[in-house]
């Protein structure tokens, strides 16, 4: 499989969120607007092409027994330092992800991932995967963002489509993210079968 | 290379390298980001006084630092901006807010918070004038400073209610504790006689 | 009192599921009977309320006094790891019982990112070990009350006709989301309860 390949199976064929439903406390629970759904789906990318590849660089030094906490340790070391730079240099980002910045740490795709493919596949590879499941996520995380915020205040990405009176605040509400993420899912299984 | 076999020494080996290298570029990094977020919070804080103050971002500001059982006033011939926090939906509130010399609100900002994305968090504008729930103008000690929900004067933010709660209470307290303190009385125990 | 409101609030108001968004993998993925559900919820119940505590000491004993508040992340989750291993272990020698109903829950727990997330939340919210150890027992049974009804309810739905796309995990979400708008109803209720116990 080349590079190119694995980074559009990625972004289609293995969504992490259409498709292979993992991610799911992050998906629900930034996605009230589009722009905190990219920002999310971004900071995750960032953990994920660094974890892929730093994994897939070590894996013939870790014993299999101490697999998992060893890639827990590379992980939550990643999060922590996105953390920090996030608080230094974009504090709005980080103030509105907020708990979500280090609970990256128990996305089940990061850890997913290296177990799936970064301790298969050489460091390149595994830069390659985290990009398009990355992007995959963001896109994803974008859209449904992007859905919510426009049924639930009439915007998206902040500029009102339509006047603010006639959103339905239900959509940016908890509810919304469990039935807009049903519906969406909905659509891709419809897409996919035909 | 071949892959190192499960013997107790090497697990405990590389566990251990592991850990001490994440520690190490964690420290690392703690010591280049730290030094810059106590930067950006000083420059926030700087730059939201004059704000909240109604003075020019550019002009020289000067005021006095004061902190009283955690409430934190910055004095200026202006009038008094004061640093509080209460409990919000999500976690503390930390409102920072200028009041001029009678004690009317001349503008606030939220300097950290927990609220929910996109909801709690409007916060920052919902208050500001001209908006929906406009305070600036208003002086806590004269009109009833509580969402209309609970019969005040304030807007509350759409399905934020206990956001909007929260941030009128860090401010009513820090309304009292600056002038209510001088008389003796504050207005939260003549609140709480009329209930 | 206040824990009377803290209780209320972490089961009802604020559910971690149903308005907080943690928890979610597991919440979709082992409510598909009542009798796994309840489980998972038991299991969660334990390892949650015995994290907190040793995430709790961990946090004002071990990295506070040392300024090594930036090592929260890391600490915590390996922490959290660990304590499941050893209630597996234990759980095993002590009770065979107990492990035969826990024991395939445990190790999902680990990425239950409720644990790590609770744990977090106790520390910003400045909560004393009491108060932490009441939100974390009221969260996890807030947990297992919207794990058991949502399960009920799946039971159910295995019994209508839906829509061939709508089938799985869409339709699961679709009533996560009615259930959470049912939940929205107790909206509220937290500031009404804290003016009825005069703590405001």
């Amino acid at each position: 499989m080349n590079n190119f390949k694995v980074l559009i199976n990625g972004i289609v064929k293995e969504n992490p969120t259409f498709v292979l439903l993992l991610g799911m406390c992050p998906t629900l629970g930034t996605t009230s607007s589009a722009i905190n759904g990219m920002s999310m789906g971004l900071a995750t990318t960032f953990v994920l092409i660094l974890s892929n590849f730093l994994i897939s660089a070590i894996k013939n030094l870790i014993p299999d027994a101490v697999r998992i906490p060893s890639y827990i340790v590379v992980i939550a070391s990643l999060v922590t330092i996105l953390q920090m730079v996030m608080q230094a240099y974009v504090p709005t980002i980080y103030a509105t992800l907020g708990l979500f910045i280090p609970l990256i740490v128990v996305n089940c795709i990061i850890l997913g991932r290296a177990e799936a493919f970064a301790a298969k596949n050489g460091p390149i590879a595994s830069i390659f995967d985290g990009i398009g499941i990355g992007i995959g996520f963001t896109l994803a995380l974008t859209l449904l963002g992007a859905v919510r915020e426009f049924l639930g205040t009439g915007a998206i990405f902040g500029f009102s489509l339509q006047g603010e009176q006639y959103g339905m605040l239900m959509f940016v509400l908890a509810p919304g993210a469990f039935i807009v993420l049903g519906y969406l899912i909905a659509i891709v299984n419809k897409i996919r079968k035909a | 290379m071949k892959k190192l076999k499960s013997s107790l020494l090497n697990m405990v080996l590389v566990l251990t390298l592991i850990t001490i290298i994440a520690g190490a570029a964690l420290a690392a990094v703690n010591d280049v980001t730290s030094v810059q977020i106590e930067k950006i919070n000083a420059e926030n804080l700087a730059k939201g006084i004059k704000q909240v103050m109604g003075v020019d971002a550019n002009s020289n500001f000067e005021y006095t630092e004061d902190e009283v059982e955690g409430f934190t006033f910055y004095k200026s011939e202006l009038g008094t901006a004061v640093k509080t926090t209460s409990n919000g939906f999500g976690g503390p509130l930390e409102v920072l807010v200028g009041f001029d010399n009678e004690g009317t609100i001349m503008g606030y900002t939220i300097l950290s918070h927990s609220e929910t994305p996109g909801l709690g968090a409007k916060a920052q504008e919902w208050f500001q004038k001209g908006q929906k729930g406009d305070i600036v103008g208003k002086n806590p000690g004269q009109c009833n400073f509580t969402v209309s929900k609970d019969g005040g004067d304030v807007d509350a933010i759409t399905a934020s209610t206990i956001t909007s709660r929260a941030f009128l209470l860090a401010v009513q307290n820090a309304y009292d504790k600056v002038y209510n303190n001088q008389d003796g009385t504050t207005s939260a125990t003549q609140k709480g006689g009329q209930q | 009192m206040e824990y009377v409101l803290i209780f209320i609030t972490a089961i009802f108001v604020n559910n971690i599921v149903l308005s907080q968004f943690l928890g979610i993998c597991p919440f979709l993925g082992v409510s598909k009977k009542i009798s796994t559900a309840s489980g998972m919820g038991a299991a969660v119940t334990f390892v949650l309320t015995l994290a907190t505590i040793v995430t709790y000491g961990i946090q004002k004993l071990v990295l506070d006094p040392n300024g090594l508040g930036y090592l929260q992340t890391i600490a915590f989750i390996l922490v959290i790891a660990a304590l499941v291993q050893m209630v597996e272990i234990i759980l095993k020698k002590v009770s065979p019982s107990l492990y035969q109903a826990l024991g395939v829950f445990l190790p999902l727990i680990t990425t239950n990112c409720c644990i790590l997330g609770v744990a977090i939340l106790v520390i910003q919210k400045d909560y004393s070990l009491l108060q932490g150890i009441v939100f974390a027992i009221s969260t996890a049974l807030g947990f297992a009350l919207a794990m058991i009804i949502f399960a009920g309810l799946r039971e159910q739905l295995q019994f209508s006709r839906v829509p061939k796309a709508v089938q799985g995990m869409p339709i699961a979400l679709i009533t996560a989301g009615l259930l959470a708008m049912a939940f929205m109803g107790f909206s509220g209720v937290d500031g009404g309860l804290k003016v009825l116990f005069g703590l405001e």
